[in-house]
């Protein structure tokens, strides 16, 4: 099978090969990922993200129906950690989109973080590569459940949906300090639950303080707050709305490009950080790594002594 | 973690047709999680239609279907088929559950690779996947 080719046309065994070689750093992804590039920048990134169980998976569920109908292809990656001791994962996210599993028009992955902390998996951007090349309009991309500084997804998507819910202040603030800063949309998910509106209510005054803050920024989306329970349906199509009008917002500016672009710069220098430490690590004397270790010498003093032999 | 040195297998667990019992594939996904290996959840009353087509997003190495219930005659078969005519005849297809052991041969002959009964030690599995990954691999290089 030429897995470059079959993926253009949209075939799902090769699409889900590709992602596989470029999740296990297989070099033949690689050879894909060249051929298919040309084919990619087409797609809107939508990210979910937000605390554990607050219904990022039951959500993106919901949108894929929204997005639908209303005619789009979509591509799902849906990231759970895996275990820092065993390398080893279960990933449940998909038994949440199981209702779509026979619509053709929608791919979903699971993949999980081998080691990458922020948030993401290390090839999920090459998953959204490979799901854009095989001509999905919109890619859902559900992050591990986060706390607040774990916003990697921030540089991946074009759209970032923050996914809070009712009630539990602790939450809010989990919520408050790092995710707050970089939402696109926010959305109140389990609105079916008590607290809800004390809920809106400080989600504004964030949004406010952080507004204020911005007052330089030539560029103006104020990111909505909305309302939705996830697990009925409830509140979606006006969370599509919000990510359709915030991908317009981002095309008349520019920056959908410009993010696309940054988006591709890092990737590549996060590639050659991890080729020069490979490289690196290869050229490492041991002895001097074992001299740190007997505390014969200190970690900057030998780092600085590995450096220079390379 | 060096690079291309970590390429976990990959395990789809499914449970097919009415079944509802989970305990026991909960069990088993946590030992194979232990034991480095991904697991990967469709949820329940799946048909082998769903089964075949999460095989193929998610390219996994192993399809492992947990069978409680009758009907296992008609669906595993159907699913294996599914596998072939899509190109993934190659994933391994393991079966655990409840199996009569006179299903067996006929499932074996539909391209069923392995099955497991009830109460099979799941360090026995984890060893099977090992071998079976082992000997793939050997005989790829
Ligand atoms: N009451 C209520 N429950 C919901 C709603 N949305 C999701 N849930 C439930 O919340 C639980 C967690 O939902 P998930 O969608 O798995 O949450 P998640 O954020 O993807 O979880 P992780 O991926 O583990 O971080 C499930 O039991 C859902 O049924 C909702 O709108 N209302
Ligand atoms: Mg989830």
């Amino acid at each position: 099978m030429d897995v470059a080719k079959e993926l253009l046309g949209g075939n799902m065994l090769a699409g889900g090969r590709a992602i596989r070689w470029l999740d296990d750093r297989d070099p033949r992804g690689a050879e894909v990922l060249a051929s298919v590039f040309p084919h990619t920048g087409r797609a809107h990134i939508i990210g979910i993200t937000g605390p554990p169980g607050a219904g990022k998976s039951t959500l993106a569920n919901a949108m894929i129906s929204q997005l639908r109908s209303r005619g789009r292809r979509v591509g799902v990656v849906a990231i759970d950690p895996s275990s820092p001791f065993s390398g080893g994962a279960i990933l449940g996210d998909r038994v949440r989109m199981a209702r779509h599993t026979l619509d053709a028009d929608v791919f979903i992955r699971s993949i999980g973080t081998r080691g990458q902390a922020g948030g993401l998996s290390r090839s999920a951007h090459d998953a959204c590569l490979i799901l854009d090349a095989m001509g999905f309009d919109v890619i859902l991309v559900e992050t591990v459940g986060v706390g607040q500084d774990e916003i990697d997804i921030v540089a991946l998507a074009h759209t970032t949906v923050i996914v809070g819910l009712p009630g539990l202040g602790d939450e809010v603030q989990a919520i408050k300090a790092g995710l707050m800063e970089v939402g696109d949309v926010f959305v109140i998910n389990k609105a079916d639950r008590e607290g809800y509106e004390a809920t809106r209510q400080q989600f504004e005054l964030m949004l406010h303080l952080r507004a204020e803050g911005r007052q330089d920024s030539s560029l103006h989306w104020s990111p909505p707050v909305l309302r939705a329970v996830a697990l009925n349906d409830e509140g979606i199509a006006e969370i599509i709305d919000a990510t359709e009008a915030h991908a317009q917002f981002l095309r008349d500016n520019g920056e959908f490009e410009r993010l696309s672009g940054q988006r591709e710069r890092a990737q590549t220098l996060g590639l050659m950080g991890e080729a020069l430490l490979q490289l690196a690590l290869e050229k490492t004397d041991p002895d001097v790594l074992a001299a740190v270790e007997a505390r014969e010498i200190d970690p900057y003093a030998a780092a600085r002594l590995l450096l220079r032999s390379l | 973690m060096p690079q291309g040195t970590e390429r976990p297998l990959r395990v789809l667990l499914a449970k097919l047709g009415m079944d509802t019992h989970t305990v026991g594939i909960t069990v088993i996904a946590h030992a194979l999680r232990e034991a480095g290996m991904e697991v990967i959840f469709t949820g329940l009353k799946q048909t082998p239609a769903m089964v075949a087509t999460a095989a193929i997003q998610e390219d996994v190495d192993v399809v492992g279907v947990s069978s409680l219930s009758a009907g296992h005659t008609r669906s595993l078969p159907t699913l294996a088929r599914l596998l072939r005519e899509a190109g993934a005849g190659d994933k391994l297809l393991l079966v655990g559950g409840v199996i009569p052991e006179e299903d067996q041969p006929l499932l074996q002959e539909a391209g069923v690779d392995k099955i497991f009964t009830m109460g099979a030690d799941t360090r026995d599995i984890i060893t099977y996947l090992n071998e079976w990954r082992a000997a793939q691999q050997a005989g790829h290089s």
